[in-house]
């Protein structure tokens, strides 16, 4: 903490023409903003929203919807040509389903095929949002942790992972969802 | 001080904008003098100039330069409908630029109507250059087609073309003979073949040929033997079964091509076929690979462009042959996988590093890198010129020492003076910009993802690189402070584009009320996005 006091005191010495500060000298900064900006050179409909952020904040929001947009940086038609090759070479489609995590505002998309077990597929999801997951059957033992895994089925009923055999999961599993322990209760009772 | 017919044919030996830009500032005389003798202009940054402005100042130009979208809408970091249209400019040069002959294009959109326009005003008009352009059509190329009677060269870079009809060629007329440079490697629908053909056996100066995708292999040799003079060829598909009387015509009509520098296309490569090219290998200086996931064969080239399926072993090869190569680059073959298949690390650009003397410029995309790597790239090749290192999964660190690689990019910059390119990936913190600050004085465009962990990053490289005029930041804790602080460096620069960083819209509101010179925009998508280009005016 101290080292950035000092590092940040380093804007204070710069020439003060050029140096810009928020707020009325004397009080602090705060970069409270409500309006909407209003763009001279082009209109734009999602110029309406209300911005506050917090100085504070020091988690970065990723900006993606599926995985991270635009990384890494290959250019669209370089992806299509890619994708296009390993889906006529491959035997049999892969199966891509959904996955999202509460509180993230990313999601990302994983190959089923590629897991032989619940263990396998536990890994690599706990390995891409970097949290811990407990399995259905696992919570009796309550290993503590703060997420758990459920999925959404062929009809369309969100389930916990790990109730069914992995083959049976694997053909009728359509989207994962990591969720909060504590909104599970109620979910495993839908069967 | 000389008459002006001296002046003007000194002038008339500069060809550089930035000479050009500079001598016009020595004094009035030489403002007037280089104002009306100024016949390619090049804008970098549309919105930084009125077209108004331009045409009144240069009166007589012939050729124009224009760059639209920032650098990242490559990557679709830019929203839909951001900008960028040519529009108001063509609207301008069709009235105040009756003679143009060239214009240049790149990352913008294009309409039909534009280049019905483009096509209709400009008699003398001889070049159109589109490079990673959107929103027009076919229609649009064959308005270009039927009213450009002089036209040398139509030139599609990487566009993304709405493709309406085969048929646009045909409306080239029959007196049409001029073409020397055709690139329509971009479309995806096939063009008729027989118009292709008519006009390439009617063009005797074509010396640029790039077929798309759809071209098969089996026509290459009808085209070739039409064009033995061609310098630079691009194939269209290059697949098909094995026959020898297809493969024997295809190596005659290669062999009769004495000029041919520079290959490229090669989709969906049939290996038996690639020997075909080796008669010319000798002479190319240029072989773009690129689409073609097998591996290359030991060629001599000076720019070597392929994917990472030519893996370490592969690239061995290439620094132990190719010892002109200039320029390197390694596209990866399946970006979006986590484990590669492929065998490329960091071993095989420090091989190339180690035995092209000549290599000035890289763009590498692989999945590991180390410090000691990067320091002997640095030491082997302190020419380099331009350096993009892209490794696929973000913030990953040296993998041997698990260290973030601030000294293996410290040593880049430190050792390799003349850099003026620098595009960084991997685990790096704060350090990594103090080594940028302190060392990269030619540095012309920086490139930053992922990194830094204070504002204090941003601060030695706006402060510390005095050559900075491009620099493009995406997901880095870059907020306020280190911005306004350097309000003034800002308006030295052509942009600053930042995304996903902690910049505050009231920051943004405040540079662009006390900074008059620069253009400030913020971007916010639904999701609350905060991106912040800013353009600072080209002078």
């Amino acid at each position: 903490m101290d080292q950035k006091r000092s590092t940040l005191s380093l804007f204070e010495d710069n020439d003060l023409a050029t140096e810009l500060r928020l707020g009325l000298p004397g009080t602090d900064d705060q970069p409270e903003i409500k309006s909407s900006l209003s763009s001279n050179k082009r209109s734009s409909s999602e110029m309406g929203s209300n911005i506050c952020i917090d100085e504070n904040e020091s988690r970065l929001v990723p900006p993606a919807k599926e995985q991270i947009v635009g990384w890494p940086p290959v250019r669209s038609y370089r992806k299509n040509i890619f994708l296009l090759k390993r889906t006529e070479s491959e035997t049999g489609s892969g199966m891509y389903v959904k996955v999202s995590m509460d509180g993230a505002p990313y999601l990302r998309k994983l190959d089923l095929k590629m897991y032989t077990s619940y263990e396998e597929l536990m890994k690599a999801l706990q390995e891409m949002f970097k949290c811990i997951i407990g399995l259905y059957f696992e919570r009796e033992g309550d290993n503590g942790s703060q997420h758990a895994l459920s999925y959404e089925d062929k009809e369309g009923d969100w389930m916990l992972v790990g109730d069914v055999p992995w083959d049976i999961f694997m053909s009728s599993c359509k989207r994962l969802r990591i969720m909060k322990s504590c909104e599970v209760k109620g979910l495993g009772d839908s069967l | 001080m000389f008459p002006e017919e001296v002046l003007e044919h000194v002038f008339s030996f500069l060809t550089s904008h930035t000479d050009r830009n500079s001598v016009s500032l020595v004094c009035k005389t030489w403002y007037e003098m280089e104002r009306w003798c100024r016949k390619r202009v090049f804008i970098g940054n549309c919105y930084a100039v009125n077209p108004k402005v331009i045409i009144k100042r240069f009166p007589e130009v012939k050729g124009v330069e224009l760059k639209g979208k920032p650098h990242f809408a490559d990557f679709n970091l830019v929203p839909e409908g951001w900008g960028g249209f040519v529009w108001p400019w063509v609207v301008e040069f069709a009235k105040g630029y009756p003679w143009l002959e060239e214009i240049r294009l790149k990352r913008m959109v294009v309409s039909d109507e534009c280049l019905e326009i483009v096509a209709k005003s400009f008699s003398k008009f001889r070049v159109l250059v589109l490079e990673s352009c959107d929103g027009f059509s076919t229609d649009g190329l064959a308005s270009i087609a039927s009213h450009c009677r002089n036209l040398r060269v139509l030139d599609l870079r990487e566009c993304e073309v709405e493709e309406l009809s085969g048929h646009w060629l045909s409306h080239f007329p029959d007196s049409f003979t001029s073409l020397e440079v055709l690139n329509i490697a971009c479309l995806g629908s096939e063009v008729s073949f027989s118009a292709l053909e008519r006009l390439v056996a009617r063009s005797p100066k074509l010396k640029t040929l790039r077929l798309n995708r759809t071209v098969p292999l089996e026509k290459l040799s009808t085209l070739l033997q039409r064009a033995p003079q061609l310098i630079d060829f691009g194939t269209g598909s290059y697949s098909a079964e094995i026959r020898s009387d297809v493969y024997s015509s295809l190596k005659d009509a290669f062999s009769s091509c004495k000029n041919l520098k520079s290959l490229s296309g090669f989709w969906d490569v049939t290996p038996a076929y690639l020997p075909v090219v080796h008669s010319v290998c000798s002479q190319l200086t240029s072989l773009n690979l690129s689409y073609a996931s097998t591996q290359s064969p030991e060629l001599t080239k000076i720019r070597l462009v392929v994917l990472d399926c030519i893996e370490d072993t592969g690239l061995n090869t290439v620094s132990m042959t190719c010892k002109d190569l200039r320029e390197l680059v390694v596209f990866p073959s399946e970006p979006f996988v986590g484990d590669a298949e492929v065998q490329l690390t960091e071993q095989g650009l420090v091989s190339v590093s180690q035995g092209c003397s000549k290599l000035q410029s890289v763009l590498y995309f692989c999945r590991q890198m180390s410090n000691s790597a990067l320091i002997s790239i640095s030491k082997n090749r302190p020419n380099l010129t331009c350096f993009r290192l892209c490794i696929i999964e973000p913030t990953v660190p040296d993998y041997l020492t698990l260290e973030p690689l601030d000294v293996g990019f410290g040593s880049i910059v430190e050792n390799c003076k003349q850099l003026t390119r620098l595009s960084m990936s991997g685990l790096l913190t704060d350090r990594v910009f103090e080594y940028i600050g302190t060392h990269a004085k030619n540095l012309d465009m920086l490139s930053i993802a992922f990194a830094g962990d204070s504002d204090l990053g941003l601060h030695h490289v706006l402060s510390g690189c005095d050559s900075l005029r491009k620099l493009e930041i995406r997901d880095c804790p870059f907020g306020d402070k280190a911005l306004l602080a350097n309000a003034s460096k800002l308006e030295k620069m052509r942009s600053l584009w930042m995304s996903s960083c902690l910049v505050s819209f009231g920051a943004c509101k405040l540079l662009g009320q006390k900074m008059p010179g620069l253009n400030v925009e913020v971007i916010d998508e639904r999701e609350n996005l905060n991106s912040l280009p800013e353009y600072a005016p080209v002078e």
